[in-house]
């Protein structure tokens, strides 16, 4: 009977799935009730009652009001913040130097072209993990001391302990620029759209670009300068040790930040590259021979079909730049393994319910990195009319 | 495919049950032949590998102390390097069997963390050192100030509080391990540097012209150092305790690493008879033989010797024996009675 059911070749492949399912669930069950008895030999709990008590630790770089007194719970916020604000910022850095690089590699200046070609395979060829090493000793090594700190037309101030500048304080009359800005961006969306539409009834080109940079600007310009300028910076000015007051970038972010965008944009410059040249040169041809202009070429033949190339590598990469950034602990930058996976975790002794809380923190940002990247990749899809 | 893939599964489970077994630490050590210590990645005077590329220090001899007891050779002993956040994880893990590594005992370690805290080696207390040329006299000066920190241990809990108690505002560096800490502090990435004071005597040893900077006056906690074992194996516990107390008691009874040998043979009283192994039969309540005490004492010297070699007042570390000093020399030193 059985020996039947398996020369069968389609009840063969439902006993195969049946019994690998059962295997797997068995080895799950293995594994978390060797934990359990593992934990119970110990004489541990399993309980996330820690996050409530406070944290007793300082964290140097908070988005949020935190304390010492804080609890465990809102160092893991401040934590994820500052992994988001890494990911975030390394994510656009990547991508506008990705592209620059994507084109320069391109291009017909020789020059141009193999020095980009010698930066992306150092970059691309040393470990990321270096590169943000190397980058820390850099700025704590060779930048001054915050008394001899290099002044960039009092805008920055660079020194070893941070990258300082001056912190806008928006004074009462502010809130009229405000509302120019919100006024001229639905503007310039409004324009953007009735010029596509003027566009595809008469075939009448705007320059919409320019137009609405020009809204986009100088309404809250103007409207920043009749209102009597209502805005101050404060300045950095030296205490005893520091610099104090004003924004300050740690060294600690700024390498993690350089380091992960620099290596993550030799890759995409890669990606880029890939993408344009894998559009045949027909196409350039074809648009010439509408008599479309060079720079509408690229921006409305070539960049939106190479994108559907770029796109899903982009993705992988948005993905690996965010995990690399937990590379932080090797420089100390406060994000989420340093804080809830790190700190708490020490101090706790909570190894199992701290690591579990960060693999999901991880995955639920890998989760909606994807997510956006696949509705993206959708929008820009080839659309069969 | 599927199938392979199930193959897969199945020798994994296979594996991990397999690797599943229980059995005491004292039997592992013996079976493997060598133990297994968690110390610090790079502390002069305490655990720290010297110009040949030997671990030394006091908590690495302390260590082949221990080694000689249990296994009858010092140097049958694996190093392996922690810093403060991975140590207990590897001890848990049972990659180590103790930690020899400046551990501060507190209450959440020994009851949360399920640790045993054998004895406290050293006693110590968390301090501040500061370059001299920033003019500063007392911790409580360090308004502003940037301070780097080992994160993951209790001096981070320290800080804080410190701090906070004081009213007063610090930026912390939070780094991994000592040699970084240093590394740090002399590019002046953070203004004072904080560690058991200990630790601060032997980083600044390791200074190109250490008289430039001065240990603030400060001792901000209670740090008792001293090894760490797993919780539960009381047999295990009781070697590594009483391995410590007989290098304490051998330094009260004058027994030293050169004269053990003659002690054992005519002792001079019936202490050191009992302790050296020539009266009674303590080794074996231990699961070890007669002359264990004996063999660690002849290792590594007592308690004293290993002190003054490592970082007594002779060495460029040069801390004093303060707290540390035996009861009988106004010092918390102080082995319980060998009967």
């Amino acid at each position: 009977m059985l020996l039947k059911l398996w020369r069968n070749k389609e009840t063969r492949s439902v006993i195969i799935q049946i019994v690998t399912i059962a295997l797997l669930f068995a080895f799950f069950a293995y594994i978390i009730n060797n934990a359990v008895l593992n934990l119970q030999a110990l004489g541990k709990t399993f309980s996330f009652d820690f996050l409530k008590e406070p944290a007793s630790y300082d964290i140097n770089q908070a988005l949020i009001e935190y304390t010492s007194r804080s609890s465990h719970a809102r160092a893991m916020l401040v934590g994820i913040l500052n992994t988001a604000l890494v990911a975030v910022c390394g994510i656009v850095t990547a991508t506008v130097v990705g592209f620059l690089l994507g084109v320069i590699r391109l291009s017909s200046n020789w020059l141009a072209a193999r020095l980009v070609y010698v930066f992306i395979e150092f970059t691309r060829n040393v470990p990321v993990l270096l590169h943000i090493l190397l980058i820390h000793g850099i700025i704590v090594h060779f930048l001054p001391l915050p008394k001899q700190a290099i002044n960039v037309a009092d805008a920055l101030f660079l020194s070893n302990r941070g990258v300082y500048a001056p912190r806008p304080e928006f004074l009462d009359g502010f809130v009229y620029t405000t509302v120019a800005f919100v006024v001229a961006v639905i503007g310039a969306v409004l324009f953007r759209r009735w010029a596509k539409k003027v566009q595809e009834a008469t075939g009448k080109i705007y320059p919409v670009f320019s137009i609405c940079l020009g809204v986009v600007v100088v309404l809250p310009l103007v409207v920043f300068l009749l209102s009597g300028s209502p805005l101050t910076w404060e300045m950095p000015k030296m205490g005893r040790f520091n610099l104090q007051g004003g924004v300050v970038m740690l060294p600690e972010f700024l390498a993690l930040w350089l380091a992960l965008s620099l290596y993550t944009s030799a890759f995409i410059s890669e990606i880029v590259r890939s993408g344009i040249m894998a559009i045949s040169k027909g196409q350039w041809e074809a648009a010439g021979a509408l008599g479309i202009r060079r720079n509408r070429t690229l921006q409305l033949v070539i960049i939106p079909q190479a994108l559907r190339v770029i796109i899903p590598p982009l993705a992988s990469q948005y993905l690996n730049l965010t995990k690399n950034s937990s590379l932080a602990i090797a420089i100390g930058y406060m994000d989420i393994v340093a804080t809830i996976g790190g700190i708490t975790l020490m101090q706790t002794g909570k190894e199992m319910e701290t690591m579990i809380i960060v693999l999901l923190i991880y995955l639920s940002f890998s989760l909606v990195i994807s997510a956006f990247m696949n509705w993206y990749n959708k929008r820009i899809a080839l659309v069969e009319r | 495919m599927l199938k392979r893939a199930s193959f897969a599964v199945a020798a994994v489970a296979a594996v991990s049950i397999a690797s599943g077994a229980q059995a005491g630490t004292l039997d592992d050590v013996k079976a493997r032949g060598i133990l297994h210590c968690i110390v610090n990645t790079g502390l002069p005077g305490f655990s720290f590998t010297d110009a040949n590329g030997r671990w030394s220090g006091f908590d690495a001899d302390m260590c082949r102390s221990v080694a000689a007891a249990v296994l009858g050779d010092g140097e049958k002993v694996k190093f392996i390097p922690a810093t403060g956040k991975t140590r207990f994880t590897l001890l848990n893990s049972k990659e180590g069997d103790v930690i020899f590594r400046n551990t501060t005992w507190t209450f959440v370690r020994d009851v949360d963390v399920k640790l045993t805290f054998i004895h406290t080696t050293y006693y110590d207390g968390q301090g501040f050192i500061i370059r001299k040329s920033k003019g500063v006299k007392s911790a409580k000066e360090l308004d502003g100030a940037t301070v780097c920190i080992q994160t993951g241990t209790t001096t981070e809990l320290n800080l804080a509080d410190f701090f906070r108690a004081n009213k007063i505002k610090y930026t912390p560096v939070p780094i991994e391990d000592s040699s970084e800490a240093r590394k740090n502090y002399l590019a002046d990435r953070c203004d004072a540097y904080t560690t058991d004071a200990s630790g601060l005597a032997a980083t600044r040893a390791t200074f190109e012209k250490p008289s430039d900077h001065v240990i603030l006056p400060e001792i901000i906690s209670k740090e008792p150092l001293g090894p760490v074992v797993r919780h539960g194996d009381n047999q295990w516990e009781d070697i590594v305790r009483w391995a410590v107390f007989a290098l304490i008691q051998a330094e009260e009874s004058g027994v030293t690493a050169a004269n053990a040998d003659q002690m054992a043979k005519s002792p001079p009283n019936p202490d050191v008879a009992r302790l050296l192994g020539a009266e009674g039969d303590l080794g074996s309540m231990l699961g070890l033989d007669k002359a264990w005490a004996l063999r660690a004492i002849k290792a590594q010297g007592n308690y004293g010797e290993i002190f003054e070699r490592n970082v007594g007042p002779k060495t460029p570390i040069g801390l004093e024996r303060g707290l540390n000093a035996l009861y009988t020399n106004g010092g918390l030193q102080y082995a319980p009675p060998f009967r």
